[in-house]
């Protein structure tokens, strides 16, 4: 059984938000609108200050909350974990978005762009007119993953089979693959590092694992 | 580039949507009262006309707050989990019943109007328990204090649309102060989380103040009103009437405040820290093999 997850190493991101340029050149979201989003905390008072970027999005949930509330079926979850939205069935209520505890979906009433009403050529080239008026999310790249393992690739090692996030990740921060793939990179890192998963107490069960230190839990 | 890390008041859900709990909730209300003066032998007919004309009013709301309008029959796919379909399937329900009961006047058909206008007020209270992004709306006492404060305001609206006899105040009153508990549950559900500090925030503005200020009199108003009916028949009406003003005004104020203002979502939190320089040269190679 295949369950794609994704795994930031929070001691390797620096927070440079290439993962985010890159989701929002290789998605094209509107502005105001980016699926991955890196957050920069900081806690403490002076001397005794942390710092931590932390990258954020949909967190591909075994539980998710947005499927159970949609109320068109939009919200869907592939075998493989993945969650998904059918963008012709999603009416727009935004109860989806109240319902994700990561805050990880938007909804933009109509297209619009960076610089008025007219769309850049980078931006014509990419906007999608049916992303108006529905809900939005990370997909994991879903399409890119499903053309690359359809030649043989293999999601989170083949680049062209892996999230545009992380092949753009300069610190290799972000790692992706199958979790219940013993040999594959998701598995091995998590086994030989300590992690955690946002909302834990929520029974969501993420599918985005954030390492934090080495050794085992 | 700093990104917001804490709690962001929801922008989707505006008055619209703020309608939909109002005029649903209220119209429900006054649908359970008119079928209450039905049973009684009062007159119920214009209540339950304006009951159903604000759980009508509510959803054409919500109609013009989706994204995708035209799409708003794909509402009714998911019954098997979506409180919100679970509302539409409801709602297309209580309108043919309520038609019934006015035509049929029977305790049969007006029970089952009642019955489904609480279902609908039932799901309305759901649909906010289920959305666990927005701590103000997850907690467990919303759910009392949705189905409450609906009747709370149907009730006062019974007193100014139907008849403010003594009975239909005693009702109102009975609404309203289930309204009180159920609000000071919420209340106090609502402070012992650690995450709904800006809502609480809110619901100490004058704003949410003044709306707790006028079902508080209301209250008082009914229990003057029950009062008056025995020393002073001529008045207890007209304070009734202003009573049902004041207790449907305050609910809807508090429940604007409550769909779009005191509505935040749930911060981003981390419980531990990066040990920095401790990543090894393995998870490196591993990642990128």
């Amino acid at each position: 059984m295949t369950r794609y997850v994704m795994v930031a190493d929070l001691r390797r991101c620096v927070g440079c938000q290439t993962c985010t340029a890159a989701c929002k050149e290789g998605n094209g979201t509107p502005p105001g609108v980016q699926w991955r989003r890196v957050l920069d905390l900081e806690s403490g008072t002076y001397p005794n200050v942390h710092r931590v970027f932390v990258p954020v999005g949909c967190q591909h949930c075994a539980n998710p909350p947005c499927l159970e509330v949609c109320p068109s079926t939009a919200t869907r979850q592939r075998p493989d974990g993945i969650v998904t939205i059918d963008y012709d069935l999603c009416i727009g209520c935004s109860y989806c978005i109240m319902a994700c505890p990561y805050d990880a979906r938007s909804l933009v009433d109509r297209t619009h762009y960076a610089f008025g009403d007219t769309p850049t050529p980078a931006e014509a080239a990419r906007v999608h007119h049916q992303t108006s008026g529905v809900a939005t999310k990370c997909t994991f790249c879903a399409k890119r993953i499903d053309a690359g393992v359809a030649r043989g690739l293999v999601p989170g090692t083949d680049p062209e089979a892996t999230p545009l996030c992380v092949n753009s990740c300069i610190s290799g921060a972000l790692s992706f693959g199958d979790i219940d793939d013993p040999a594959g990179p998701v598995a091995e890192l998590l086994a030989e590092n300590q992690w955690f998963r946002m909302h834990e107490s929520e029974g969501t069960e993420p599918g985005f694992y954030y390492i934090w230190d080495k050794g085992t839990l | 580039m700093s990104q917001p890390i804490a709690s962001r008041r929801q922008s989707y859900w505006d008055l619209r949507a703020a309608g939909n709990f109002i005029g649903g909730g209220s119209g429900a209300g006054l649908v359970v009262m008119a079928a209450l003066a039905a049973l009684a032998g009062a007159p119920f007919r214009l209540a339950l006309a304006l009951g159903l004309a604000g759980v009508l009013l509510g959803l054409s709301l919500v109609w013009l707050e989706i994204g995708k309008p035209w799409r708003a029959l794909n509402v009714f796919f998911h019954p098997r989990t979506s409180w919100m379909t679970r509302e539409g399937i409801v709602a297309s329900l209580l309108f043919p019943a309520g038609l019934a009961a006015s035509l049929m006047a029977s305790p049969a058909a007006t029970s089952l109007a009642a019955l489904l206008a609480g279902g609908f007020l039932y799901c309305q209270a759901r649909i906010l328990r289920a959305a666990r992004g927005i701590p103000a709306w997850r907690q467990a006492e919303i759910v009392p204090l949705i189905l409450a404060t609906g009747l709370a305001e149907g009730s006062g609206l019974y007193l100014l649309v139907g008849t403010a006899t003594t009975a239909a105040i005693g009702c109102a009153l009975l609404a309203a102060l289930a309204r009180e508990a159920a609000w000071r549950a919420y209340r106090a559900g609502l402070a012992g989380t650690q995450l709904a500090a800006p809502s609480l925030a809110v619901f100490d503005s004058p704003a949410a103040r003044g709306a707790r200020a006028a079902q508080v009199a209301a209250v008082a108003l009914m229990v003057l009103a029950l009062v008056a009916a025995r020393l002073a028949p001529e008045v207890s009406a007209s304070l009734g009437v202003a009573a049902g003003a004041l207790a449907a005004g305050g609910g809807w104020g508090l429940k604007a405040l409550l769909i779009t203002r005191a509505a935040f979502t749930r911060p981003v939190a981390i419980p531990a820290m990066p040990m920095r320089g401790s990543s090894d040269a393995r998870a490196w190679r591993t990642s990128r093999s």
